[in-house]
């Protein structure tokens, strides 16, 4: 166990670094001129030089990425071209609001998504699990802005129970969170469904069934807890990608997160940020991915490593 | 229900006596049993039919601003007798660039599955064929790709590229094979050791014949599935790059583009949010119950 925890520690380091090689070269990709972008179009040539050496843009990128690594590994992610603050900064005013946002939408997918998967898992094939698969179909097919614009309109504006946008308080973080759950539930629904089939037809199961335990001690004690297994991964990699910002609905509804960070310094070109959010998110999804693995051991006493 | 409980050999003269009946019957029950693949073609079907045929079904040009498209105050123009959806803020006709934002969709739905499917089914095959350290290599870098922010990922690769409505399905496609990759490969991976690989090896075939004319038609079932899922997943994508200002630049009509410019007037004009997102969500819908129902059909432990 100890020497598979190592094992796939180091792997995670592999995917980190890849991952700031891919984001670094890209970011530097673009055809606009960072140092351009920062004294604007009239600046005079002398100065966009000055620029560039002072922020080491004239140096070969192999070196750029070794300077920026180093400092990285002391905690320093730079400091943004536009808004000239330290990335850390930038982030650490920002993750609490994100954090915050998507505990609740994932709850809130939880909340919606596990019950109707039971549901329909015990309706098999049932009217109600055919209503139950059309509306988590539905659910999957929605665009996330578009159920994020309807809801800001009818209950934000027509409505006026919460606040249509931006960032403050708890009522600011319902809607968005509403709308990443309601556009996500659907997928924990289908898969515990899936899941539950499954082991509703296993031996041990019937095993259950035929030494008397009533039906829901059956579901809530036996299936349930061998079901939930795919469904956690998928949760652990879910609430690790909210963490790393959401993007989309931060944009709707002008949610000053870590996604909407992300979104305006790829716009500005703003590549220590970029940079800096993308690591942070990455690093999110790898963290998560490790814990998932590791709880497997815990919950599923079959799985050895 | 009928059918299945007619004695075998009733159904056995019927089928000697009518050929073509038999097709026939045995399509209505294909029908019959996965109504998903039925309803989900036929709204993938109009889709398509939309956007083949934007420009004759559309009775207005779409980017044209109608002098007599906004009220005195400058605001859009509720659905009424010659714009049947409504004008947007600059006085254009909503159905003729619903339409035309049907194409958009579609192009770069098709197209960006398309680039994913033959990347990640040609990494998929090599790596679960091969094995060894050529595996090692594809998987890790398969690990990178989906720890990516892929959202993220795409918009920065787009904004390096210049949105285009071409860079946008290669900037989705060349990096949305890693699902895929690894589906293939895990199917290679059951699928080498059965005995008609292990025979075709034995009798001397070349690599690239076992590859992809054995290996690869057996493996098809779920890269069709995937790949359907993947163009309805695809459209939401390039929708929500437009929607963020990314994907295809205006005056294109994309289904993104005009949530995002309703967005600014919804208080007033709310069918400028209506139109778009529910032409999003029938067409993602259809691929979706398509995806599904074929995977219901191939599934071979689901006998009906």
């Amino acid at each position: 166990m100890i020497a598979y925890i190592i094992r796939r520690i180091g792997g995670s380091i592999v995917v980190l670094i890849g991952i700031s090689i891919i984001t670094f070269s890209l970011a530097y990709l673009v055809p606009a001129n960072p140092a351009r972008a920062i004294v604007g179009p009239h600046a005079s040539e002398a100065l966009v030089l000055q620029v560039e050496k002072q922020l080491g843009l004239n140096q070969p990128l192999p070196i750029r990425y070794v300077h920026y690594m180093e400092n990285l590994l002391q905690g320093n992610l730079g400091t943004s071209y536009v808004l000239d603050q330290p990335v850390t900064t930038l982030i650490g005013q920002r993750a609490g609001a994100t954090a915050q946002l998507a505990v609740t939408a994932w709850i809130g997918e939880l909340l919606i998504g596990l019950p109707i998967g039971i549901i329909s898992a015990l309706y098999d094939r049932k009217a109600v699990d055919h209503v139950v698969s059309i509306f988590a179909l539905i659910g999957i097919s929605l665009p996330v802005f578009f159920v994020g614009l309807e809801l800001m309109y009818w209950v934000g504006f027509r409505l006026g129970w919460l606040p249509v946008g931006g960032s403050g308080g708890f009522t600011f973080v319902i809607l968005p969170a509403l709308t990443y759950a309601i556009t996500g539930a659907a997928y924990y629904a289908r898969l515990l469904k899936s899941s539950m089939i499954d082991v509703m037809n296993s031996d041990y199961i019937r095993t259950a069934k035929a030494k008397g335990a009533s039906p829901n001690r059956v579901i809530l004690r036996h299936a349930l807890r061998n079901a939930i297994i795919p469904v956690m991964t998928y949760g652990g990699i879910d609430i690790a990608s909210l963490f790393g910002g959401v993007v989309v609905i931060e944009d709707v509804f002008g949610y000053s997160g870590i996604g909407q960070l992300t979104v305006q310094a790829i716009n500005n070109l703003d590549v220590p940020v970029i940079m800096g959010t993308v690591l942070f998110a990455a690093l999110f999804v790898v963290l998560f991915n490790l814990l998932v693995d590791v709880l497997y051991g815990i919950v599923d006493p079959r799985i050895t490593y | 229900m009928s059918q299945t409980m007619m004695p075998p050999s009733t159904e056995l003269t019927q089928t000697l006596a009518h050929p073509q009946g038999k097709i026939q019957s045995k399509f209505v029950r294909i029908l019959k049993a996965y109504p998903l693949v039925f309803v989900g073609g036929l709204m993938v079907l109009t889709l398509i039919f939309v956007a083949v045929f934007a420009d004759k079904l559309a009775p207005f040009s779409p980017d044209f601003q109608f002098p007599n498209g906004l009220a005195s105050n400058g605001a859009p123009l509720a659905p009424n007798h010659t714009f049947i959806m409504g004008t947007d803020d600059l006085g254009r006709d909503v159905y003729s660039r619903l339409l035309f934002g049907a194409r958009i969709s579609l192009e770069v739905g098709v197209f960006a599955s398309l680039i994913s499917l033959f990347i990640g089914t040609s990494l998929g095959i090599i790596s679960g064929y091969y094995g060894k350290w050529i595996d090692s290599i594809i998987m890790r870098i398969t690990d990178i790709m989906l720890a990516f922010p892929f959202i993220l990922f795409v918009v920065a690769l787009v904004a390096v590229l210049t949105p285009s409505v071409s860079n946008i399905f290669i900037a989705i496609g060349v990096l949305g094979w890693a699902s895929t990759a690894r589906i293939v490969r895990a199917q290679v991976l059951a699928v080498k050791e059965f005995e008609y690989v292990q025979a075709a090896r034995a009798l001397g075939s070349r690599q690239f014949r076992i590859l992809f004319r054995i290996i690869l038609p057996n493996i098809m079932a779920p890269v069709i599935v995937l790949t359907t899922l993947a163009i309805g997943n695809n459209m939401l994508l390039e929708s929500t790059l437009s929607f963020l200002g990314i994907g295809v630049q205006p005056p294109t009509p994309s289904w993104g583009s005009m949530l995002a410019e309703g967005q600014q007037v919804f208080e007033y004009a709310p069918w400028l949010l209506y139109y778009p997102g529910l032409a999003l969500l029938f067409s993602v819908l259809g691929f979706n119950l398509l995806g599904d129902g074929l995977r219901e059909l191939f599934n071979p432990r689901r006998v009906r």
